[in-house]
């Protein structure tokens, strides 16, 4: 039984259909990645199975509860079994990497302040910035704002974790310490995964399950094996990172043989 | 001609769009103040930088705004030889209109601005977000906290403003001009009732606080997110709070002193 299962998705903004009949079970305990190009709606995606939007039809469950039939109050209960990692980090501003660890136990729990201390400085040494704790998030390299709002993430102990774009703008040494540090909290803690990313060989090399989504629909899912050995060239180009295939590298329009030998003058 | 009574229409179309988005968010809002009662120091951060930090620009201006009461007071009283009046002239201009007035426009400025600013950049950066996805409810957690220290700040701070400005106007009186201090206290101790003028121009303070700490907020919410989005919104907090607070100011005064 998956833990989430979305099925027959349907949700546009405005005129433009983002996903079009959408079907995913990520299983529990297990890294499962969504891929596909940019604008392809993954992280609506995240944000649906979060509940902070609302699909036009289909439903999403998680631990067996539709998401989008739940109250207020237990969407947020739910929430605080569900840790988020936000492409920004989406660290609290005002307080310290510390503070920021310890804000969901200061919000959720009526642990003393003690304890607070010893959890929070547990998870900071889990991502290896326990000594980075008094520095304010402004003072924090894009790498390190991931590894706090990652320790933040699972301070409460999820029992499922979603990454958006966990590796985008990252350089080699940040890229291997989170891609290490998802595998690990991961096996560690016994998490479910989502990974959301286009990030191929970082993703491939650690989820153990990924569904390719392009244009409103799921193109194609497997292992990271099934996926390089599939016929389809589509996946084929997204996979290797080919400049040109069926998404063409000219943007679609007449042919440049037509445009410069024609009498029309272009406007 | 379509299209512009098209495009009339559509604008008119958003006008009550957002004055409906508004007033739910006001809604939501107000659900989230009673349970601060049990974490006050949530509000206490806030009563410090939305009212405290104010203080210093609202007792300068006060006492600015006095002095030139002054001045101008008595160069017209002099003509008709009620210069000793001056001190309810002074008072009952602050406490009945400029106290609640010239303050919330200050405060929308300096105080208005800067929670449309920190709302707008805590939505662009996520943090909004990502509270809401720790199962933390902004509304409770960031909006209700700010609201209230808003709301309580502005009549201390329409109150400050008053009390220097009456301050500045008698230092002007009677230091600079000669006018006699017993006279300028009495008679505004005696002309100033504390039901019709004092407490009229609380009201009036109380009200003005809900409005523009509302604005602010819901701008700040409800801000394009982007550095664009945050500075328009900025812009429209301090705006339409000065047009909320004149056109309030008209009617309240028309309810309160109309009959006299």
């Amino acid at each position: 039984m998956p833990l989430i299962k979305i099925r027959d998705l349907h949700f546009n903004r405005g005129n433009r259909a983002i996903f079009e009949g959408v079907n995913i079970d990520i299983y529990q305990g297990k890294i499962t990645a969504i891929m596909g190009p940019s604008g392809t709606g993954k992280t609506t995606l995240l944000r649906l199975i979060g509940g902070q939007l609302h699909p036009d039809s289909g439903t999403i469950e998680v631990d067996g509860q539709n998401v989008h039939k739940l109250s207020h109050a237990d969407l947020y209960q739910l929430r605080k079994r569900m840790g988020m990692l936000f492409q920004s980090g989406a660290l609290l501003t005002d307080l310290t990497v510390f503070d920021n660890v310890a804000f969901p136990l200061r919000e959720h729990t009526k642990l003393p302040e003690s304890m607070i201390n010893d959890l929070v400085l547990l998870k900071l040494q889990s991502v290896g910035l326990r000594n980075a704790r008094n520095l304010m998030p402004s003072e924090l390299s894009g790498g390190m704002a991931r590894r706090v709002a990652l320790a933040r993430a699972v301070t409460l102990d999820p029992m499922m974790i979603m990454y958006d774009e966990p590796f985008t703008g990252q350089d080699p040494i940040s890229m291997g310490t989170l891609v290490n540090l998802i595998h690990r909290m991961g096996d560690a803690m016994n998490l479910t995964s989502v990974i959301v990313s286009h990030d191929v060989k970082e993703t491939a090399g650690i989820a153990d399950y990924i569904y390719l989504l392009s244009a409103g629909k799921v193109i194609e899912k497997g292992s990271p094996v099934e996926l390089k050995g599939s016929s389809s060239q589509w996946v084929q180009q997204f996979m290797q990172g080919l400049p040109d295939g069926p998404v063409p590298f000219h943007y679609p329009g007449e042919t440049l043989e037509y445009d410069l030998f024609s009498q029309k003058v272009s406007e | 001609m379509i299209d512009t009574i098209r495009s009339l229409g559509r604008w008119g179309l958003s006008v009550f769009e957002r004055l409906g988005r508004g007033h739910l968010f006001l809604f939501d809002t107000l659900r989230g103040v009673p349970e601060l009662f049990l974490r006050f120091s949530l509000v206490t951060q806030q009563l410090f930088s939305v009212g405290v930090l104010s203080v210093f620009l609202i007792l300068i201006s006060g006492l600015f705004v006095g002095m030139v009461l002054g001045l101008q007071g008595y160069n017209t009283l002099v003509d008709f030889g009620a210069e000793e009046s001056l001190g309810v002239m002074v008072s009952l201009s602050l406490v009945r209109e400029l106290g609640p007035v010239v303050c919330a426009l200050l405060f929308a400025g300096r105080a208005g601005s800067a929670l449309t600013a920190e709302i707008g950049l805590m939505k662009s950066t996520e943090q909004l977000s990502g509270m809401e996805m720790m199962a933390v409810d902004p509304m409770r957690r960031v909006i209700a906290p700010r609201f209230l220290a808003g709301f309580i700040s502005m009549p201390l701070l329409a109150a400050l403003f008053s009390a220097v400005g009456i301050f500045g106007g008698f230092l002007v009186g009677h230091g600079l001009l000669g006018v006699d201090d017993g006279a300028f206290w009495s008679q505004m101790q005696v002309k100033t009732d504390w039901y019709d003028d004092v407490l009229n121009g609380v009201i009036k303070s109380v009200v003005f606080g809900f409005v523009v700490t509302w604005i602010a907020l819901f701008e700040g919410y409800d801000a394009t997110p982007t550095s664009e989005g945050v500075g328009r919104a900025t812009t429209r907090t301090v705006v339409h709070s000065a047009f909320a607070i004149l056109g309030l100011d008209f009617m309240l005064t028309a309810l309160m002193f109309g009959e006299e």
